[in-house]
């Protein structure tokens, strides 16, 4: 018995290979850069120095981190309560109309996502469709300032994360044993209570999973920000890609990297934890 | 029973699409009866059960509890409650939790709760189970468990969906006299779905058989077996042999029946006409037979098999008009008949019965 789980495990080798190179390494490597002093260029050299961590106690660095957790806070946020109605409304739907509002909600993917900001760029343009109708209107009488605010980056990035919100949590909402809402209901709970006390909690599994995926991503989003928020909103991916591409500090891009991936490590953490007793909640 | 009924059903129809599912149902039920709605699957018991619990709307038609009219009340708001074929429960919440669900909902106070929800788990035997998760349960602690957290609200009907059967065997014996025995402790009044004739037979008050959204026959399980009202009602409980034959001679309580050229006497029924065509249903343990002929009512054919079943052994026997039929009898004093040999088929008049033959006009 214990040869063939030993054959079994073999199959995991190039897996495991796989992932000690790519992630493993590269992370090593990271981990390490962020240690180094940055040189000419793109050079980078010893002595090892905590210098780069230590620099990031400016408070530029600490108000972009918060500015960062925010908006990712406010589009993780909206996109729950936008996408579980949306998610509960597709899997509720006929088989026929269910295909249609997935094929839908799925579609813009076909399209590259730098393209699809650009899309929102142009609509919250000082003389975009949107200035432009609300002026035709009368609502208003001096153009909005739409692009460039912090307003525009949230609703660039909760359109850009509702996709990954929904998904898990239709196929939830989907697999639920409807007997159990009818149970409750027969029990005497108001459809709003039943929704509450049933529905929900069996489908947390699904919202967690949404939670995270909208969450992490959005912590380490940056063309968003840049092309809808300029300036303005200076998110922890902007930061990265300034000192890389403009100072052309690899150290401290990396320290700044570490930061990132350690906060996903903690929300991670939790969703495990969290993610272990919602499992078992299914069964 | 010349009480007020509990529960009314008048003209209850229900179409889903184009299908009908009910066809008319009336029915009164009266408190703390065990009624049982027996059928074949798809002959309407659950549909009906869902009407009463506010699950469904009938089409057309009214449900009464207690004289009010109660046809378009929300489920939560009515004083039935059900227990579901898959027990539906919760699995985020404990047993205790999952029982105590209704009485929250209810806004009862933690004190009170507690109390129900104790003597709930005394009642069905699952004191100490109270932190399980629904998960970690048997199929029969997960029955107990929703049949506590309905009945812990002491509704006036209790409804429950074929609760026995995702059960086995033994376990469906053993439930179906704890069910008996709860019922009778609650006093609660159980209106009861099974395909199962012999849960039906053991556990029933009365019994509503149905098919094709009707009710054949609503009787006490003694009335159904004895005088079943069609060959349906008839071959859906018991081991039957229905005889085909065809009406030859009325004389006031007696019938003649001829059968392939055969005549036999039969108790008369208010409905028989001269010349109709009828079955004649004698239950495979009342039919008899034996080398010599009896003299009068004995078909003649040839023993085909006999299987022995330890008590039992089920013979059977083709008659000359070509049917087959079915005797079970004692293993004791039987007459050694070999395979082959030709027999005289009989039987007592007064344990037969002349049924409607309605086994080919389902819909």
């Amino acid at each position: 018995m214990n040869e063939k789980n030993d054959k079994k495990q073999l199959l995991a080798v190039p897996m495991g290979l796989w992932a000690a190179a790519f992630v493993g390494l590269s992370l090593l490597y990271i981990i390490g850069l962020s240690l180094l002093t940055k040189g000419e260029g793109f050079s980078y050299s010893p002595p090892i120095t905590l210098d780069n961590y230590l620099r990031l106690r400016e408070k530029q660095y600490i108000s972009s981190l918060l500015l960062s957790l925010r908006l990712a806070f406010y589009t993780t946020a909206i996109s729950a309560l936008v996408g579980y109605p949306f998610a509960y409304f597709i899997s509720k739907a006929s088989p026929k109309r269910r295909v249609w509002l997935l094929v839908m909600l799925i579609a813009p993917f076909w399209t590259n996502a730098l393209i699809r900001i650009y899309g929102w760029k142009i609509l919250f343009y000082a003389n975009g469709p949107i200035n432009t109708l609300l002026k035709s209107l009368g609502i208003i009488e001096k153009p909005l300032k739409l692009l460039y605010t912090e307003g525009a980056v949230l609703v660039g990035m909760v359109y850009g994360m509702l996709p990954f919100f929904v998904l898990p949590v239709y196929s939830s909402v989907e697999r639920i044993d409807w007997s159990m809402v009818e149970a409750s209901r027969d029990l005497g709970a108001s459809p709003l209570k039943a929704f509450i006390t049933v529905t929900i909690p069996m489908t947390s599994a699904g919202v967690m999973a949404g939670l995270v995926l909208t969450f992490i991503p959005s912590v380490g989003l940056f063309f968003i920000s840049d092309l809808l928020g300029g300036s303005n909103t200076m998110l922890w991916g902007n930061l990265i890609q300034n000192e890389l591409l403009k100072s052309h500090d690899m150290p401290f891009a990396a320290a700044l990297s570490v930061v990132l991936l350690a906060m996903t490590a903690i929300v991670l953490f939790i969703y495990r934890r969290q993610g272990g007793e919602a499992e078992s909640m299914v069964y | 029973m010349q009480e007020k009924p509990l529960l009314s059903l008048r003209g209850l129809r229900k179409s889903f699409d184009t299908q009908e599912a009910l066809n008319g149902l009336d029915l009164d039920v009266y408190k703390g009866e065990f009624l049982t709605l027996l059928g074949p699957s798809g002959c309407g018991k659950t549909t009906t059960l869902r009407i009463i619990a506010g699950l469904e709307t009938p089409t057309e038609g009214k449900v009464y509890l207690e004289g009010e009219d109660i046809t378009d009340l929300a489920p939560e708001k009515r004083e039935v409650n059900t227990v579901f074929q898959n027990y539906a429960l919760f699995p985020h919440m404990n047993v205790e939790k999952n029982i105590a669900y209704g009485l929250r909902m209810r806004k009862l106070d933690r004190k009170t709760i507690k109390q129900k929800v104790n003597e709930m788990l005394h009642l069905v035997q699952l004191e100490g189970y109270e932190k399980r998760m629904p998960s970690q349960l048997s199929g029969g602690q997960r029955q107990r468990v929703a049949i506590a957290r309905s009945a812990v609200l002491e509704p006036k009907i209790l409804l429950l969906d074929e609760p026995l059967g995702a059960l086995d065997l033994q376990l469906r014996r053993q439930m179906q006299l704890e069910l008996k025995r709860m019922q009778k402790q609650l006093g609660i009044t159980f209106i009861y779905i099974t395909h199962d004739q012999e849960e039906a037979l053991n556990m029933s008050d009365r019994i509503a058989l149905m098919r094709d959204g009707r009710f054949v026959q609503l009787a006490s399980p003694y009335e159904l077996y004895e005088n079943p009202v069609s060959a349906f009602a008839a071959s859906f409980i018991g081991e039957t042999n229905l005889i085909e034959g065809t009406v030859s001679e009325i004389n006031g309580d007696e019938l003649l029946l001829d059968i392939g050229g055969k005549t036999v006497r039969a108790n008369n029924k208010d409905w028989v006409q001269q010349g109709q065509k009828l079955c004649l249903c004698v239950r495979a343990e009342r039919l008899r037979y034996r080398r010599q002929d009896p003299g009068h009512n004995c078909l003649h054919g040839k023993l085909v098999a006999t299987h022995y079943t330890g008590s039992d052994r089920t013979s059977i026997l083709e008659l000359n008009t070509g049917q087959t039929v079915i005797s079970r009898h004692t293993t004791e004093q039987e007459e050694k008949v070999n395979q082959g040999e030709t027999v005289c088929v009989w039987w007592d008049i007064d344990k037969a019965t002349v049924v409607i033959d309605d086994r080919d006009n389902a819909l």
